[in-house]
């Protein structure tokens, strides 16, 4: 008798509580959806829009009055300007990426090796680069390699070399714009690396010591592996930031000499802003998607594996 | 007999393996150090030579001497870029744009990150994935377009947004959003389903759960999310390259290029001072909060 009424008490209260939760299952999701609403919206009409609506420009002609087809494709195909930007992003953006990834892994291991009280500091000096906004520190960049008064001539005349015409040259001006590149880039790889040095647990090392594992077997078997996410992570990362780089080409060399250094991002700003002609601009930009879109298909996958195994 | 004339033999063995061990341990030290002298003189070089250079008087920027080093210090470049008139201007523009957009950036993020990390609602993970997608939509892709939209929006109602500062505050959010929403989502993520279920049993609105219990929890990362926010509007220099042209419009990085860099004429003292200048504002954030800017890097690929 007591069971009995108690069964239904419970029965009821379970009825009583799904009904509420529905409701507030339902009131929750309008809560969460108007939370999330200006996200949507920026994301949709400054983002989302403005992709599609390169294609759309892309296949206009220079004054947007008519539609195009493909014909400003066609235009720069046959133009050689436009394959020697797409080799120049290319070895720019792979030259960049492999030499910031060995220097931020040799630095990560340096600044590793040293007692953890000086870590702090030198990671901090290091990280400097990073810090400070490309275009203020590409100027200082550009100061060093002016023609008439660059110290770097200064140091390599005042040993008895000749100086070098840093921007002057076509294979000298790819050069800087590397070299600029990995210093800006170079931080940004240690600071991950060293992240990940510091997630390999020492139990590994002295197991690897222990088996007699050598210098280059340890790095080999057991860092690598131990790292290998993070590596493949941050490169990619990189390699979708530095083929889309604007900044230091612009600030560095303009594209000059004779438009040799051009990347993507430059020459659309060249093409479709300053030279007036959007719709060509937007069909060099538009370049970029098959690489940002391979990149960006395997962080997805790699972002997808963590989830499912966390 | 045997085992007492081994004993010493071996001890003095193992004492000697010891020995070399800790002196490749010290050499290892030493290397260590040296490369990392030569690496921080690769990395620091040129923000010294910009300090050099911002000491410096014109004649002897064009002198030929040591160009390493500042014979007459004077801090007249200073002086004047801190009286001119257009270098204040863009250094308010940019400072009213960087944080406007901060908090721009906070109002859109932490409300949509934390209803997606915490109240599943249809389509959420997509969602999810999708802002981390529209991360890596690179600005150099939609620079174009969006200039475009700014035109044809002026057709359309007659407000002009290209060459105003405040498209800047339309603009920004596209790069900074994506990112803080999901770092957000990371560190939210992290923190114990408990918690907030007791605030919610206790009779908390979801508002005051963000407000009350998710915030103040997850503040480092929040602090983070905002460090970045301010980093990237600062440096950004693209936009407002494209979409503003009248000097009291400009922002910093532009501003110093465009205005101290007349025709061929290069004003290096004043050009070098005033990055240098421009360049404080986030070393400042840096040196005092190095931990939390770090944290907000590492996270982009260690969260979530």
């Amino acid at each position: 008798m007591v069971d009995a009424t108690m069964k239904s008490d419970v029965a009821a209260m379970r009825a009583d509580k799904r009904g509420s939760l529905q409701r507030t299952f339902q009131r929750k999701s309008t809560i969460a959806f108007l939370m999330t609403l200006p996200l949507i919206l920026l994301i949709a009409t400054l983002v989302l829009y403005p992709a599609f609506y390169a294609v759309h420009l892309a296949m206009l002609n220079k004054t947007m009055e008519r539609f195009v087809g493909l014909s400003n494709f066609t235009f720069l195909f046959k133009r050689e300007t436009f394959w020697m930007v797409v080799m120049q992003s290319c070895i720019f953006a792979i030259t960049a990426v492999f030499f910031k990834a060995i220097i931020g892994f040799i630095v990560a291991h340096l600044v590793h090796n040293i007692p953890d009280k000086g870590q702090r500091k030198w990671r901090g000096m290091l990280l400097v680069p990073w810090v400070i906004p490309p275009a203020m520190s590409t100027l200082a960049w550009l100061w060093l390699f002016d023609p008439s008064y660059s110290a770097f001539n200064w140091i390599l005349e005042s040993i008895g070399l000749s100086g070098v015409p840093w921007l002057g040259d076509v294979y000298w001006a790819r050069f800087c714009v590397i070299l600029v590149n990995v210093w800006i880039g170079a931080p940004f790889f240690m600071i991950m690396y060293l992240a990940a040095l510091k997630s390999v647990p020492d139990q590994l090392y002295e197991a690897a010591k222990i088996d007699g594992a050598n210098w280059w077997q340890t790095m080999r078997f057991v860092t690598i592996p131990m790292m290998r996410n993070i590596i493949m992570i941050t490169a990619l990362f990189s390699t979708i930031v530095t083929f889309a780089n604007f900044d230091i080409v612009r600030v560095l060399t303009r594209g000059d000499p004779l438009d040799q250094t051009h990347v993507f991002a430059t020459w659309a700003f060249r093409l479709g802003i300053e030279g007036g002609d959007i719709p060509l601009g937007a069909s060099i930009s538009l370049f970029m998607v098959p690489i940002l879109t391979v990149g960006a298909i395997f962080i997805l996958r790699d972002i997808v594996k963590r989830g499912n195994e966390a | 007999m045997t085992a007492a004339t081994a004993t010493p033999d071996k001890t003095t063995e193992i004492r000697m393996k010891y020995g070399s061990m800790s002196n490749d341990r010290k050499w290892a030290l030493r290397w260590s150090y040296f490369f990392l002298v030569l690496f921080a003189i690769f990395f620091l070089t040129p923000p010294i030579y910009m300090l050099i250079t911002s000491l410096k008087t014109s004649q002897e920027i064009s002198a030929i001497t040591n160009p390493w080093w500042v014979f007459n210090p004077t801090l007249d470049n200073y002086r004047e870029l801190l009286t001119s008139n257009s270098y204040l201007t863009f250094f308010l523009n940019s400072s009213i744009v960087t944080i406007s957009v901060v908090i721009i950036t906070m109002l859109i993020s932490v409300p949509a990150a934390f209803a997606l990390s915490r109240m599943r609602f249809w389509g959420s993970t997509v969602l999810g994935m999708g802002v981390f997608l529209t991360y890596l939509i690179p600005e150099t892709l939609l620079f174009i377009p969006l200039f475009k939209m700014m035109a044809v929006f002026n057709e359309w109602t007659g407000i002009a947004l290209i060459n105003r500062w405040w498209v800047l505050l339309i603009l920004y959010p596209t790069l900074t959003v994506p990112f803080t929403t999901w770092i957000m989502i990371g560190y939210f993520a992290s923190i114990p389903k408990e918690l907030d279920e007791a605030a919610l049993i206790d009779g908390a609105t979801w508002l005051q759960t963000l407000t009350k219990i998710f915030i103040p929890v997850a503040l480092p990362g929040l602090i983070a999310a905002m460090i970045f926010t301010f980093t990237v509007s600062w440096a950004q220099f693209l936009y407002p390259l494209a979409f503003t042209t009248s000097e009291s419009q400009l922002v910093l990085p532009v501003g110093i290029i465009t205005t101290l860099i007349k025709g061929d004429v290069f004003n290096w003292g004043q050009i070098m001072t005033g990055a240098l200048l421009g360049a404080a504002p986030p070393l400042i954030i840096y040196a005092f909060l190095m931990d939390y800017y770090i944290a907000g890097l590492t996270a982009g690929a260690t969260k979530g």
